[in-house]
Order: C-alpha cells, then structure tokens, then sequence
C-alpha cells in the first residue's frame, strides 16, 4: 500500500500546485474517465513552442489529482518536444519500465503499474496533456482575453 | 430460532480467506455472493458423474444429465413462484433475461405513440435495453421520479400509467440503496393500466423466496451469481402464454422443432428460448443454491438482516465524515450501505481511494457508479462507495468497516 500512497502523492494530493484558473490559457482540454468519475480540466499556454504556464481543475481520486499537480510542475516552462516526451516516459512507467529521464516527483507514481485499475487514474491528466500539445492549432496563444473571457 | 452466523459462514470456503494478516470481511455480495460448499460439490458432480448434452443423447448419462437440469428450472420455478415451469427460461444471467423481453416482446409489439415506464434508479441493464428498444420502434420512454433517498416516487404511478404505457420495468430492490420497492402496489396499478410489468429481481432474489404468480408481475429476471450460485446462468420467470406469443430471440439448435432450408417450426416453451446447448452445471448448481436458501429459517434470516441494517446504519451514522445514501430502517431492507466519506473540509475523499485503503484492511467493499449512472447523477456525486452484507455476514464486520473509515479519512486529511 506504500508503494501506492507515498508521502509524496499524499502531500501534491492535499496541497495541489497549480489547481485552478489559467488566465490567458488559450487552450482547454477536458478529460474525464467515465468508470470511475475522474475528470479533469486542463489549460495550457503556449509561447514560441513552449508551455509557459498551465493549471489544472477536476474533481478525482488522490492519485489522479496527485498526478495532474505533479505533471504540472513538472513540464511547466519545457519545450512541447519534452513535454511529450515526458508523457510518453510517465505513460511506459505505468506499464512496468523504468523512466530514462528525471521525472521530477511524478518518479513517485511507479508504484501506481502495480494496480492495473488505478493506473487509468494516473494516466487521465498525461492525456490530457497530450491532446492539449497536439499538433492541430500549434501557433502561439494570443493575449486576446482583454474582453473578459474566461 | 436465531441464525447461526458461524455455523453457516464454515459452509463459505471463500469467507476463511485472509487478506493482509487479518480475516477477509467480504461486503461485496451486492455484487456477487459467495457460494456454499453444496453449491461448489453440485458443479463438480455434474463434471465429474453427469456430463452430457441435455435433451439429446439417449444413454443414460445423458438422461441424468437432463434430470438434473429439469429438476433445476423446477427448483428456480418453486422459488420464485413462478406460473409454471414451462414459464422458467434459462439464460445466461439477468442482463440477457432483460433483454430477451426487450427483444421478442418488445421489438416485436411496440410502435411509435407506445411507452415505456422505468424508473430513474434502474441498473443500467434495465435502462439501456429499452433505450435500444426505443429507439429501434420509436415507443417513448419515461421515468417514475426519485424522491430524496433516491427511490422511485411510486405514488406518481397513476399520473404516469395511461393507456399509451405497454410495460412498467423496475427493480424489486435496488443495488445501490437497498430498499425494497412496493412492487404490490406498482404491478396493481400497472396492470389496471394495461401494462405488462418485468421486474428485475437481480437484488431482490437474494433476500428469499420470491411469490411472482401472488404479485401477478409478467416478467421477473435475475442472475443465479447474486444468490449463492454460480455465475454464466440466469433466468427469465415469465407467463408461459405470454412466451408462446413472442419470437424467438437466440436461433440455433434446442430451440427448434423441424428445420428446412428455407424456415424452422420452433419448440415449444421454454426451449423456445434456450438456443444452443445451455449451461448445464451452471443451472444445476443454481438450483442447489435456491435449495440451500429454501433450507434456511426464513424468518431467522430477516431478523438478521434487519439487525445488520439496523446496526450498518447506527455505526455509519456515527462515523465522522459518512453520508449516508438511500433509505433508513424499513421493513425489508437489505443490509446494503451507499456512502461517501468526506474530510474535514468537506472535500470528498474518492470512493476509490477509501476502496483501496479497505481492501489493504482485508474489508472488501465496492467503490464507483454501480452501473447506476442516473443515480449517481440525482445525488450529485461521481460515485459512491457500497458496502453489501449479506446473511454470512457479522456485525462484527460492519464494526470493523467503521473503524477502517475513521482511519481512512485521517490518513486522506491528516489529524
């Protein structure tokens, strides 16, 4: 059960970093895992290629809110490139191989593989992330949110 | 007399099982039950001493083979008080009953300007059958509303009932909440409508024998799993006129008289409806599991579920951070527990977080939507947790179900 709940999942579950609005976020993302009523909403702004900012908001279990906050810090500032890359070594983690990069805390969800049903969980906000970075509508956010949209 | 819980608990080998060093408190049984000894030995007979297709070989295994069948729908037939046995289809669980009827009777006789009457509490396999029925003959849907604890509003019937509805389709007990439905008074008002009524027994069947033909319900459905038999068998407990009306559903062998190449004669009720070789040990060990059910003092098994209701509720309610769902004491009710715990900040700690932390206590218990989406949805959470007891269980597990509780939510939220 250790290897599932670790302090560290526990305390990003608690105190979740970067849950909320994301003003200027020019991109929105919702995914939702309809089995287990975890869903998530992700925006995301980009700048010349890069993730400059980004927040999450959902409802969920411990290890998929967990998992967004640490995903969060994790890819926020990096290139689209290493964030995906960083999607795909988080998603292989979750099936048993060991990250060949530094994963930053989200390291802590490898004992997530060992529960099949919760990996789902673990997985919702990467893909999220994924769909978010895809290649359709790749220009820069424009600072367009003067009209109150949010 | 009262129920002795621990002489009947060594007839579950599954029940001696532990799990994390301590004894496993099994509160799934919503889900599925555990099985008896003398259901488990009637299986491995027919494999080891009666295997042969039924209705076909004229060697004397095979005639055993297809007593031991017959005597099995007649043992579903006496349990659930059925017209007659002619009226006892074998399928391969509840699901497949509910849409049989949906299929044959009600692809078959339904048009445009017809309705359905379900309520918004169903499982999903009494909901999405008829979607598909509706959509397939344009008949209309409705739904008998949910009141606060979640259970259909069945003194809106007469508002609803006109000569329009052609079925009223609703569980005898819900999975989630536990309460019994007023099926009596429902089935009344239906048939003075008009109405054909299917009831979904897959809860209600658990709880003792059932009286179909006294209720005067057409159609009653349930999977053999849910009340200590195996799984992969079900029936439909039908009027046997009403079968000889309808179609075929299934087509294949068993289910046919004379066959050309061009067009079959079908067999008569209820092999009509039994395509195929069916499953035999399944439906033999079923009939095992009604006998052991009918064995037991009926009336020691209520008052022992009704204790562990009473005593559910009592521990739950006083468990910091529990709200309950569903139903309080009432006649009837099954000791089945929908919950959600949350933390101090009235943050809800996921059904599938407290799950998991019971589990790792050795206290199974079910976390998620329980195939009642609608449900989850009139309540206003993503998912509940459910712990079911059944009559093997003690309230002894309950107490430890609510010690678990308090330590799951301090472990959640710190304290």
């Amino acid at each position: 059960m250790e290897d599932l709940y670790q302090e560290i999942i526990l305390d990003h579950y608690r105190s979740p970093r970067n849950r909320g609005a994301c003003p200027r976020c020019g991109r929105e993302v919702h995914h939702d895992n309809p089995m287990c009523g975890d869903e998530i909403t992700l925006g995301v702004r980009m700048e010349a290629d890069r993730i400059v900012d980004l927040a999450f908001d959902g409802q969920g279990c411990s290890i998929s809110l967990a998992s967004a906050s640490m995903m969060t810090e994790l890819v926020k500032g990096k290139a689209r490139d290493e964030a995906l890359e960083d999607i795909e070594q988080v998603r292989r983690m979750m099936h048993g191989e060991e990250p060949e990069r530094d994963l930053g805390d989200a390291e802590a969800l490898e004992g997530v593989s060992k529960f099949p049903v919760r990996v789902k969980c673990a997985l919702l906000p990467w893909m999220a992330l994924r769909d978010a970075l895809s290649p359709n509508d790749m220009e820069n956010d424009r600072d367009d949110d003067e009209e109150g949209g949010s | 007399m009262a129920l002795d819980v621990q002489q009947l608990r060594q007839e579950f080998p599954q029940l001696a099982r532990r799990e994390g060093g301590q004894e496993f408190a099994y509160l799934d049984s919503a889900a599925t039950s555990q099985k008896p000894r003398a259901v488990i030995q009637a299986v491995s007979r027919i494999y080891e001493a009666a295997n042969a297709n039924v209705h076909r070989g004229l060697y004397g295994l095979a005639e055993e083979a297809t007593a031991a069948f017959e005597q099995a729908r007649d043992r579903v037939a006496s349990y659930t008080g059925a017209y007659n046995r002619r009226g006892v289809v074998f399928t391969r669980n509840c699901t497949e009953a509910i849409n049989l009827v949906a299929h044959a009777w009600g692809r078959a006789r339904l048009g445009p300007g017809d309705e359905l009457l379900l309520t918004a509490q169903e499982h999903h396999s009494n909901l999405v059958p008829w979607q598909l029925c509706a959509r397939a003959t344009g008949a209309r849907l409705r739904f008998i509303p949910l009141d606060d604890a979640g259970s259909p509003r069945l003194e809106t019937l007469a508002d609803l009932l006109s000569e329009r509805t052609r079925l009223v389709a609703l569980s005898g007990m819900s999975n989630v909440l536990g309460r019994r439905n007023a099926l009596s008074q429902a089935v009344a008002a239906a048939r003075a409508a008009g109405a054909r009524v299917l009831v979904d027994g897959a809860q209600l069947v658990m709880h003792g024998p059932v009286d179909l033909a006294g209720l005067g319900a057409d159609f009653f459905a349930f999977s053999g799993h849910k009340v200590m038999g195996p799984t992969g068998v079900g029936a439909l407990v039908a009027r046997p006129e009403l079968l000889e009306e309808m179609e075929p559903f299934l087509a294949g062998g068993e289910m046919v008289l004379d066959v050309t190449l061009e067009g079959a004669t079908y067999n008569e009720v209820p092999y009509k409806f039994e395509a195929g070789t069916p499953p035999v040990a399944e439906a033999v060990g079923l009939g095992e599991a009604l006998a052991f059910v009918e064995t037991l003092d009926q009336e020691a098994v209520a008052r022992h579920e009704a204790a562990l209701v009473a005593r559910g509720l009592e521990l739950l309610g006083q468990t910091e951070g529990v709200t309950l769902y569903g139903p309080g004491v009432e006649p009837g009710r099954a000791p089945t527990f929908a919950f959600n715990l949350f933390g101090a900040d009235g943050q809800l700690i996921h059904p599938h977080d407290v799950g998991q932390l019971l589990a790792n206590e050795g206290i199974a218990i079910r976390a998620g939507h329980h195939c009642a989406k609608p449900l989850m949805r009139h309540f206003g959470v993503p998912a509940m947790c459910r712990a079911s007891a059944y009559i093997y269980n003690t309230e002894l597990e309950l107490e430890r179900l609510a010690g678990a509780l308090g330590r799951v939510r301090r472990f959640f939220c710190g304290g």
